[in-house]
């Protein structure tokens, strides 16, 4: 049986006076799947995490969380969710464990788990100091424990990777994963990097200009990848021009020359054209595109 | 319910070490200690008078700066900073997003804010008659113990707060609107002004100014009391001010909660 579905929304639109902002947008989030949503800035991604947390209205029957219409079910619907929108937001005077206290005061829950949030986050040591002295990195992570605090099912989290330093993003990716696998959460995670989601993501939802132009898994993105052959030669340029003078689509991509793969065939002829007239061939190989150039074309496009 | 009354906590868990519930215990008393130092120290002035009298003046000494100027002020203060700690945090977008009815976040804050007010002004009275009983102590040749003005004095804070809740409402709304301190502050200091002077002028219609109810309502008690036959310090606590204050903070009140409820968090 098919996972079910935790976020799903039907053809949403959404426009901020005559601006449309969604276009038609149709996400499905399986249950325990980490799902990252990308998208160049200004795409359509923030204004998809407020449509989903009911921040900004919408009509009924298009934005469905665990299977229910969010209009008509958002308390319901968002006791289950945890989610950190852009910055987190956090009480600057008060202290990090203050900041869960009070939040555990709202949400009617014991002071243990407090304790635990900020075990699992790695502020213990910090817990006292007041927030508004918090690194940023450390802000995050408290962002984090204050969305999970009361153990939601769905985490929504709106570009938590933000300013943070490579290690910061290393944590945060363990910390994400550790959660989906031991817990059994499902992470709705929107980011304009795919380098920084690619590892630990099952799947993907890449929004350009308010349309979601690719949906699905990992390995579907690499399928939608055309394959290519890369070549090294002593002079990259007298070698393009050759090629181009033969009807080859050649491109000089750094230190290699790029044309779009056919067949093995296709590639020993190209080989022997080089080699008849003198370039030194180093290297012929094919690839695929790389994922971050493909998230980089798909949302050019 | 229960998330209104949480709610409630949560606002005085988030204020309890910040100007805005400080500002609710140190305003009367640093105002009591400036006033009573100097009636301390010009006793001497009142000595001759009668106790109410004295009573009178040293009251009339609070009133008259509290009344006009500084209990407006003070609630568009605190009205902007039970706010404002939300916009400066950016916490909106988290509280709405939190499995809590919209009504009992807003109706929560509103109510802290009259808390606050009521706090202020229970401890203004509280601390204007332990002053006086202070004074008496201090000089025994004043007369303050020999007139018990509590009843009075109650009776005339509760009018005072009952005056102050229009402003409090259209200030709370205005604050929760706007993030900046200058909209709400700079209208609400404009239309103090404007209310003390249409007041003080006896302008017809000040009455359906909110920002007039705290002076007007102190005008229709003195002017009560000073044409009791009696000698008697009685005046009425509803009044026609009080009437306006009261439907000005009901109306205002509905007006927000739907404000908030319609409102998309951009």
């Amino acid at each position: 049986m098919a996972p079910e579905l935790i976020i799903e929304t039907r053809d949403l639109s959404f426009q901020f006076g005559n601006q449309l902002i969604l276009d038609q947008v149709s996400l499905n989030v399986r249950e325990g799947s980490i799902y990252g949503f990308l998208g160049p800035n200004g795409a359509g991604k923030t204004t998809t995490i407020k449509v989903l947390l009911n921040l900004l209205q919408t009509e009924d029957d298009k934005v469905f969380l665990f299977g229910k219409d969010l209009n008509k079910n958002r308390i319901e619907i968002l006791s289950e969710i945890g989610s950190l929108i852009e910055q987190p937001a956090i009480y600057s005077h008060l202290s990090g464990k203050e900041n869960l206290l009070n939040r555990a005061m709202l949400l009617r829950l014991n002071s243990t788990r407090v304790l635990e949030m900020l075990e699992l986050v790695n502020l213990t040591e910090h817990a006292n100091k007041k927030a508004g002295k918090y690194s940023l990195g450390m802000k995050q992570r408290l962002g984090i424990a204050l969305a999970l605090l009361h153990d939601p099912k769905l985490l929504i989290l709106d570009e938590p990777t933000n300013g943070l330093d490579p290690n910061g993003i290393l944590e945060m990716r363990q910390l994400l994963r550790k959660l989906v696998a031991e817990q059994g959460k499902t992470v709705f995670i929107s980011s304009h990097l795919l380098s920084e989601v690619e590892k630990m993501v099952t799947h993907i939802g890449i929004i350009n200009r308010g349309k979601l132009v690719f949906q699905g898994t990992i390995q579907e993105l690499h399928y939608v990848s055309k394959e290519q052959l890369e070549i090294q030669t002593s002079d990259l340029n007298s070698s393009r021009d050759l090629l181009c003078r033969n009807g080859y689509q050649a491109e000089i991509s750094i230190d290699r020359i790029i044309i779009p793969y056919l067949s093995e065939n296709h590639s020993a002829e190209i080989n022997s054209l080089l080699v008849k007239h003198d370039h030194k061939v180093y290297s012929l190989t094919m690839s695929k595109q790389n994922l971050e150039n493909l998230f980089l074309s798909i949302t050019q496009l | 319910m229960q998330g209104f009354l949480l709610s409630i906590q949560s606002e005085f868990y988030k204020t309890r070490k910040t100007l805005t519930f400080l500002s609710a215990i140190l305003l009367p008393l640093i105002l009591c200690i400036l006033i009573t130092t100097g009636f301390y120290s010009h006793a001497d002035k009142i000595m001759f008078l009668s106790a109410k009298l004295q009573w009178f003046r040293f009251t009339g000494a609070f009133l008259g700066v509290m009344g006009s100027l500084i209990l407006p002020i003070l609630i568009i203060f605190q009205t902007f900073s039970v706010n404002n700690i939300e916009h400066r945090a950016e916490m909106w977008k988290s509280l709405f997003s939190l499995p809590i009815p919209k009504w009992s976040i807003y109706s929560a804050k509103y109510f802290y804010v009259i808390f606050l007010n009521a706090l202020c002004l229970t401890l203004f009275a509280s601390f204007i008659i332990a002053s006086g009983l202070l004074l008496n102590v201090l000089n025994p040749e004043l007369k303050f113990s020999q007139f018990d003005i509590s009843g009075i004095l109650f009776k005339l804070h509760l009018k005072l707060f009952l005056a102050s809740l229009g402003i409090l409402s259209i200030q709370f709304l205005f604050s929760l609107l706007w993030a900046d301190f200058l909209k709400p502050m700079g209208i609400g200091f404009v239309f103090t002004i404007f209310g003390i002077i249409t007041a003080n002028m006896g302008w017809k219609y000040a009455y359906t100014i909110p920002y007039t109810h705290p002076v007007l309502a102190l005008q229709s008690m003195m002017k009560q009391v000073l044409n009791n036959k009696n000698e008697q310090m009685e005046f009425d606590l509803m009044s026609r001010e009080i009437y306006v204050s009261l439907a000005v903070a009901a109306l205002t009140f509905i007006i927000g909660y739907f404000v908030i409820q319609k409102r998309s968090i951009k």
